[in-house]
């Protein structure tokens, strides 16, 4: 749930979330374990290709929304359902009441549903004076403990055995020890008893199939089965995004729901219900049923063309389970009522401005949550659009809207980081990083040592070393990013020494800017599409084979960012959509191409035997999908690859993120230079500027002897 | 290798990984023999606590009270079945129900069914549960048994698709998907098996 009125109180609870050793370590091992757990539960299987079956079935069913749901209302009608629509979680409760009150219902058990958490069920049929149980074990914690879920399919993560112990002791009355199995067979007796005395069931449902009027949920405790089966009423809250056109539907996304929630091939668990079924308690042999569907702004989704594929969210909790953010704060800090990354967004829809203001904030953009979801969703994307929604909304930040105004004009900027290299000699005491911070910008920067900006930029160091070519193999324009350009110069110096090599005409067009990222992950829409534009004016594609960048956010952000950005959805021109679409189909990224368009070999670099590791950069990995090019490439340049545990995992740098949220990019820091150094590599290489910044600063900070290196550098060092 | 041998073997593998107890029968008789088999042993050795050993309150302890000698419910058989098994129990001297599991909620013994189709990909079965004492009888048993003729096994869900639909289109029914024993991870994720239901499950592959 979220309280916190302002940033400051959000970050607040953020910092007092990572001292609770217990949370942090079991989100730990559960984040290693799901991994390899979901690995297992798909191998063999086209998962890519099951995505987009999803995805496309999903989109196809929330543009009929309305003809489902009138399919579904005839043909449950006809099996004896009440079918309800409710606008509102509030209406919902409403509903639901009054089903209570009608029947003479007196005892309710649940079964878990986000759906009633999302309208807060239980809080309304209690004031009604309703006794409500949860029956799943998970529910049934939180619930004694009056908390909300800390995870969409595991809502008691963040607690403890003993924690559980000390609850069932007050519900038994009799002292529980923190033996698991023993306190699972006291839930077991102590449900068993609700079951027996309730006379309505309430449960929520995984799919509503048109085609059949049928409600299927998945379960693997079996607890749905008593709910759904010992009370005589039966009510399934179901949102309405869960409509389904036919069986089939349900059949697909049941390959992967389960795979990618728990690792598991399939719930113990699936209950297809069509209509009221015999019930003995009922006075006359069958049960009564009710089907309550939800809206609560999901109509208005389902029609909002950029944000109405978050209905395809099937709720499996993935988008947590893999965000490296949730795993160091845990689940009340990383979401309202849903939880994630699809909770970021949610809760803007569902629960309002207030409950998601700083929540979305908190996403560093590393992409392991649209790597992981089944629906395909581009959570990461609309998570930068709520954010730039909400600023819309109630003003932008006064930091936010100067570096918009900022960067929207070159010259200026330019000239504000050179006229910064003028006045930081007091700070850097003559090293290459910022010593002595003034306090306003070093709050809570500890961690890491930031970097001075270069001596000379890139910029005006290129003209001096442009290669000389005659026929070259192919044209080039290098995009260095606003890092590399005035910070890390070097790297960008070694990529040409590399392409000079290989006869490779280069030109770095001077009227480039900053690629947008930074303003885009802040939310300032109009000022990331104005250098998106003088980008692709500065550099265009028809003259030249490759657009270069080494650094592997900026690649990502230029093929994948200005398409949307700048793309036929968006209010370019046509002509100007073209041209996007040629300037990003012609970016590449520094090891794709060495490796695979330049065809590199061992032989044309000095063996030094240097252990290496290596650090994979979200916005590679992920965001361009290239994963063997820079591995290969240690090995080809010379050096020994030694591989880093959980390479892919996020170094907390995400550019503007460490400076809002510098604790929990420290912690993110933190263990990936564990990871890094438990290798023994003296070196550690990788291929963004932006990483190295993070990683250099932090083993600089630690008073540590590995070498940071860009794989340009490490490349160009060894080169015969 | 003919295509059932296959898919029963799968099956066998996959229902296997989700700790059910996977055995071969020729007969019905056999099954039954095997469950009475079961639900001695069980006795026996007293595998399964399920819960009315811990200290309770006091009305969950009440329902535990309520359970007396061992019992076999077997509600969806056919006539000639339920004579059959009806008579090894009562020789066993083991209580054997059809019906009335509404005032066995403590729990019994064994729960005893007949699946309608099997999914080998997932070591699921596929049961028709319109039945409310069968629902129940597979949830309160501690150990549920369950026969899957051979040749009702399919690879995948897909192939049980029809059936699930003509089922619903005949009018109201309930339908279960079953994979393993009722499970939970939901302390500090341990598995634990048995949180509701069965706390196991026992698949007899029959060769029809």
């Amino acid at each position: 749930m979220q309280t916190a009125r302002d940033l400051k109180e959000y970050r607040g609870e953020l910092k007092s979330a990572l001292d609770n050793e217990f949370l942090r370590t079991a989100m730990d091992n559960f984040a290693v374990a799901y991994r390899a757990s979901r690995a297992k539960a798909f191998a063999g299987m086209d998962v890519d290709g099951l995505v987009r079956d999803i995805a496309m079935a999903k989109d196809q069913a929330m543009a009929r929304m309305d003809e489902l749901l009138a399919e579904f209302t005839k043909n449950a009608e006809a099996l004896g359902i009440t079918v309800h629509v409710a606008g509102t979680g509030q209406e919902a409760n409403e509903i639901i009441g009054r089903i209570a009150q009608n029947a003479n219902c007196k005892r309710i058990v649940k079964s878990k549903s986000m759906t009633a958490e999302e309208t807060l069920l239980n809080h309304h049929l209690e004031d009604l004076g309703l006794t409500v149980t949860e029956t799943d074990l998970g529910e049934w914690i939180i619930q004694l403990r009056h908390e909300g879920p800390t995870h969409m399919v595991m809502p008691a993560i963040h607690l403890s055995r003993f924690q559980v112990a000390d609850l069932f002791s007050d519900v038994t009355g009799t002292k529980q020890e923190g033996d698991i199995q023993k306190l699972v067979k006291v839930a077991r007796r102590e449900l068993r008893a609700k079951y027996a005395q309730a006379d309505m069931g309430i449960s929520g449902g995984n799919f509503a199939i048109a085609e059949t009027g049928t409600i299927a949920i998945c379960t693997n405790e079996g607890n749905g089965r008593l709910v759904t089966t010992l009370p005589r009423v039966h009510v399934a809250l179901v949102g309405l995004d869960k409509l389904t056109p036919t069986i089939t539907d349900a059949l697909r996304v049941l390959k992967a729901l389960p795979r990618n929630a728990t690792g598991q091939a399939i719930t113990s668990y699936v209950s297809w219900m069509t209509g009221p079924s015999e019930c003995k308690a009922a006075p006359n042999g069958t049960k009564e049923m009710h089907v309550v569907f939800l809206d609560n702004g999901r109509r208005k989704l389902a029609k909002d063309p950029v944000f109405s594929q978050v209905l395809r969210c099937v709720r499996c909790g993935a988008c947590a389970n893999v965000c490296p953010v949730y795993r160091l704060v845990g689940g009340h800090q990383y979401g309202h009522i849903y939880i994630g990354a699809i909770g970021l967004i949610l809760t803007y829809f569902y629960h309002g401005r207030e409950k998601a203001k700083n929540l979305v904030q908190n996403c560093i953009n590393c992409g392991a949550c649209k790597a992981v979801c089944v629906g395909g969703i581009d959570l990461p994307r609309l998570i930068k659009e709520v954010h730039a929604r909400i600023q819309d909304e109630e003003g932008h930040p006064l930091q936010s809207s100067l570096l918009g105004m900022v960067l929207k004009n070159r010259k200026m900027f330019h000239t504000l980081l050179r006229s910064a290299r003028a006045v930081q000699k007091p700070v850097t005491g003559g090293t290459p990083y910022l010593r002595h911070l003034p306090m306003l910008f070093a709050r809570g920067q500890e961690f890491r040592a930031l970097p001075a900006i270069a001596e000379k930029a890139f910029r005006d160091q290129f003209e001096a070393i442009r290669p000389k070519t005659v026929n070259p193999k192919y044209r080039v324009a290098l995009f260095s990013g606003c890092v590399q350009d005035f910070v890390y110069p070097e790297q960008a110096v070694a990529a040409v020494k590399i392409l000079a090599k290989y006869n490779v005409a280069v030109d770095y067009p001077q009227d480039q800017s900053c690629c947008g990222l930074p303003v885009q992950m802040m939310g300032e829409r109009e000022s990331s599409r104005s250098v998106a534009e003088q980008n692709v004016a500065a550099l265009d594609p028809a003259k030249y084979d490759y657009i270069l960048t080494l650094c592997a956010s900026c690649a990502s952000h230029l093929k994948h960012g200005y398409p949307e950005i700048l793309g036929p959805d968006s209010k370019a021109d046509s002509r100007l959509a073209a041209k996007v679409r040629q300037f990003a189909d012609k970016v590449i990224d520094f090891s794709s191409f060495v490796r695979d368009v330049l065809k590199v070999e061992a032989s044309e670099f000095r063996v030094d035997g240097r252990k290496a590791t290596y650090h994979a950069p979200c916005h590679l990995c992920r965001g361009l999908g290239v994963t063997e090019a820079p591995r290969a490439l240690i090995g080809l340049g010379g050096l020994e690859y030694l591989p880093a545990e959980e390479e892919d995992v996020c170094c907390g740098f995400g550019g503007t993120y460490s400076m809002k949220f510098p604790e929990v990019s420290a912690e993110l820091l933190k263990k990936k230079l564990a990871n890094v150094e438990k290798t023994g590599a003296e070196l550690l290489l990788t291929d963004c500027p932006g990483c190295i910044m993070q990683l250099r600063g932090g083993l600089e900070a630690k008073g540590s002897a590995m070498e940071v290196r860009h794989l340009a550098e490490a490349l160009a060092e060894r080169l015969k | 290798m003919s295509e059932n041998t296959r898919l029963a073997d799968m099956m066998a593998e996959k229902a296997g990984l989700v700790s059910a107890i996977v055995a071969r029968i020729k007969t019905l008789d056999e099954a039954f023999a095997y469950t009475l088999d079961v639900c001695d042993k069980k006795e026996a050795c007293q595998l399964l606590p399920s819960g009315c050993e811990s200290d309770l309150s006091a009305e969950a302890g009440a329902l535990c009270e309520t359970k007396l000698g061992k019992i076999i419910a077997a509600p969806g058989l056919s006539a000639d079945q339920t004579r059959a098994f009806g008579e090894a129990c009562t020789k066993a001297g083991v209580e054997f129900l059809t019906e009335g599991m509404r005032s066995h909620l403590a729990g019994i013994d064994i729960g005893f069914t007949i699946a309608e189709a099997a999914i080998a990909e997932t070591g699921t079965f596929v049961l028709d549960s319109r039945s409310e004492e069968l629902r129940l009888a597979t949830m309160i048993c501690e150990v549920h048994v369950c026969v899957v003729p051979v040749s009702t096994i399919r690879e995948t869900s897909f192939e049980v698709e029809d059936y699930l639909r003509q089922l619903a289109k005949d009018g109201p029914s309930y339908v279960a998907f079953i994979t393993g024993a009722s499970r939970t991870a939901d302390i500090e994720r341990v598995l634990a098996i048995g949180v509701h239901g069965p706390l196991e499950l026992h698949i007899l592959l029959l060769e029809d």
